[in-house]
């Protein structure tokens, strides 16, 4: 078995915010260093996987056993849009719309 | 007879179907005993006293017929039901109603099943010991300052403390068979696709799966009876025919091959468990089961794989909670990507953001290659492991969980640690297989031990047979927590 890669190098804080910054999460001072710390660990450890000989494996996306099936694709009722609006934080019932904070400033 | 706590669902059945007691009767006393021990426990999130005692009335009235006609079930509160808050246990959903039930929840329904309540869970799944719930953490009946496990604990919680006779819950990592095992019940995660996911909030879609938690596994084949089948509204649920799950519960497993993956029991494991574990191979071989060695070299690896896999879809599952349409809303935003950062932000729990960074993580430009194709790849050679253990064994035996129960708050600041509590179940998982743990034994300080079984692609029914035929040899099933 051979190392193929040499990524296991210790995450930064830098990593740490751009990676929040593509999830739309914004960390306290806190958050940050602690991320810092235990997502190294859990890369450190996981790391071990880079030892072994892939080269000729396909990648498994998933399980599914058989053929997975298509159905008609008939068209059948959806939720009505008052169902749909129930759970909204900030409707606007009388458009049947959800309202968001202004997009552009 | 008097219905509840710890009768078997089957006993129940029984009961009702004679006539001895009504459906009614089955659910005040399950509602009662929610009542009694729930403060302690903290297994439900949510009561559904006035629907289930209706619908118990229909089931009296002759309404709804079925398999499960009139047995209390308690769901776990990733399952989305129609009308009953479903909250994952996350601050982000905390005051959602679903307006469908779950595939899962309209097939227990026909079958007469009752839904009761919700139940506690790792946040979006996201655990092993229901400690990362939003609503504080469920209890384990046999020792109330020790995690149930999870993330499926509230579920585990319900059947061994005697509030319900069966529960749901959802498998992505173990977390069905590792509170199963450190409760002390049976609990059963399906070949993948064997039960519908349509209404499950998603975690890892690849790798999610709703099963059984029950007193035997002759219940978790009464309730997989009724979950299993192919789902018009998810494309991976299977078309495979559905088995006859409870006629093959005949006690007799002579002939039937047992592998022993000798390399992962040299992983740490408590010698309580080790010592329960080789008792129960001794007990499957007087039965006539034969004990093989095997070699499963990736299994191993699981763990890395897993976490890679699995946090990589949920980052993508959970981009959905943005605090548009549903859920949780920041009220402190001026505009669109400060209310998503911060909705996110303060509706997400420390385990959620965590599994949802690694996950970008991976994804990301420049590591996709190194760590997620990896995992795929990874993915693929444990898959073949087991392909190639099914040539010679028709079920791979292991423990469920290295250690029993742990203290609340022992593992919350080692990440790491509480992950690799998963060794011997996530492999299942990755490689889509069917997996039962019965309970075969507890420590010395009454902390129970689970046994695993791992069986071929849709061969549910073996691993219920054998799980069925141990419980005849054996009464570890029959104990019970003192509360």
């Amino acid at each position: 078995m051979i190392a193929f890669w040499a990524v296991a190098q210790k995450l930064t804080r830098q990593d740490v915010e751009r990676i929040a910054s593509l999830a739309r999460l914004e960390l306290t001072d806190r958050e940050k260093d602690l991320f810092v710390r235990q997502l190294t660990e859990v890369l450190e450890y996981a790391e071990q996987i880079q030892a072994i000989d892939t080269s000729d494996v396909p990648p498994t996306s998933q399980v599914v056993s058989g053929q997975a099936t298509d159905r008609e694709d008939l068209p059948a009722p959806s939720l009505a849009n008052t169902e749909a609006l129930a759970n909204a934080p900030d409707p606007a019932s009388k458009a049947g719309l959800f309202r968001v904070p202004r997009v552009i400033g | 007879m008097t219905a509840l706590p710890f009768q078997t669902a089957r006993q129940l059945r029984d009961a009702l179907s004679r006539r001895e007691v009504s459906a009614v009767e089955v659910c005040r006393a399950s509602l009662a005993r929610i009542d009694d021990t729930n403060g302690r426990l903290n297994a439900f999130l949510n009561v559904a006293s006035d629907r289930a005692l209706a619908r118990a009335a229909e089931v009296d009235a002759g309404k709804h017929s079925g398999v499960l006609a009139g047995l209390p079930i308690a769901v776990k509160d990733n399952i989305s039901t129609r009308g009953i808050g479903t909250t994952a246990a996350s601050r982000m959903l905390q005051h959602y109603v679903p307006p469908y039930n779950a595939t899962a929840i309209d097939r227990l329904e026909e079958a007469g099943g009752i839904v009761i309540g919700k139940t506690n869970c790792d946040e979006f799944a996201m655990g092993s010991s229901t400690e990362n719930s939003a609503f504080g953490p469920s209890r384990n009946p046999w020792d109330p300052e020790r995690i149930p496990g999870g993330s499926s604990g509230g579920s585990a919680v319900a059947v061994a403390a005697g509030m319900a006779p069966l529960a749901i819950g959802s498998d992505t990592g173990g977390s069905i068979r590792q509170p199963a095992s450190l409760c002390g019940i049976a609990g059963l995660k399906p070949t993948y696709g064997r039960v519908s996911r349509y209404g499950l909030i998603a975690f890892a879609s690849s790798l999610d799966c709703i099963g059984p938690l029950a007193r035997t596994a002759y219940d978790a084949a009464l309730a997989l009876t009724a979950l299993a089948g192919p789902d018009p509204r998810d494309s991976t649920a299977s078309q495979a025919p559905v088995g006859d799950y409870l006629t093959g519960l005949t006690g007799d497993i002579r002939g039937l091959r047992l592998g022993v993956p000798r390399n992962m029991l040299e992983q740490a494991v408590d010698a309580a468990v080790r010592q329960c574990f080789h008792g129960a191979l001794d007990t499957l071989r007087e039965r006539g089961a034969e004990i093989v060695d095997i070699e499963l070299p990736y299994a191993s690896y699981a763990i890395s794989t897993y976490y890679f896999v699995a946090t990589a879809e949920a980052s993508s599952n959970l981009a959905r909670f943005d605090g548009v349409r549903y859920g949780f809303r920041t009220d402190t935003a001026s505009d669109l990507k400060e209310m998503y950062e911060r909705t996110r932000s303060q509706g997400f729990g420390p385990e959620v953001k965590r599994r949802i960074m690694l996950g970008t993580y991976v994804l990301s430009a420049g590591y996709y290659d190194a760590y997620y194709l990896k995992a795929q790849k990874v993915r693929t050679l444990v898959r073949r492991d087991y392909e190639r253990a099914f040539d010679r064994v028709d079920a791979v035996a292991m423990p469920t969980s290295p250690t029993p129960a742990f203290r609340i708050g022992e593992r919350m600041e080692d990440p790491l640690q509480l992950y690799l509590v998963d060794v011997f179940t996530v492999s299942a998982n990755l490689a889509g297989l069917p997996a039962l743990s019965v309970p075969c034994g507890l420590t010395p300080a009454r902390l129970p031990i689970g046994l695993q079984m791992t069986g071929r692609p849709f061969d549910e029914a073996t691993l219920l047979r054998i799980g069925d035929a141990y419980e005849r040899d054996t009464n570890w099933w029959k104990e019970c927590p003192d509360l």
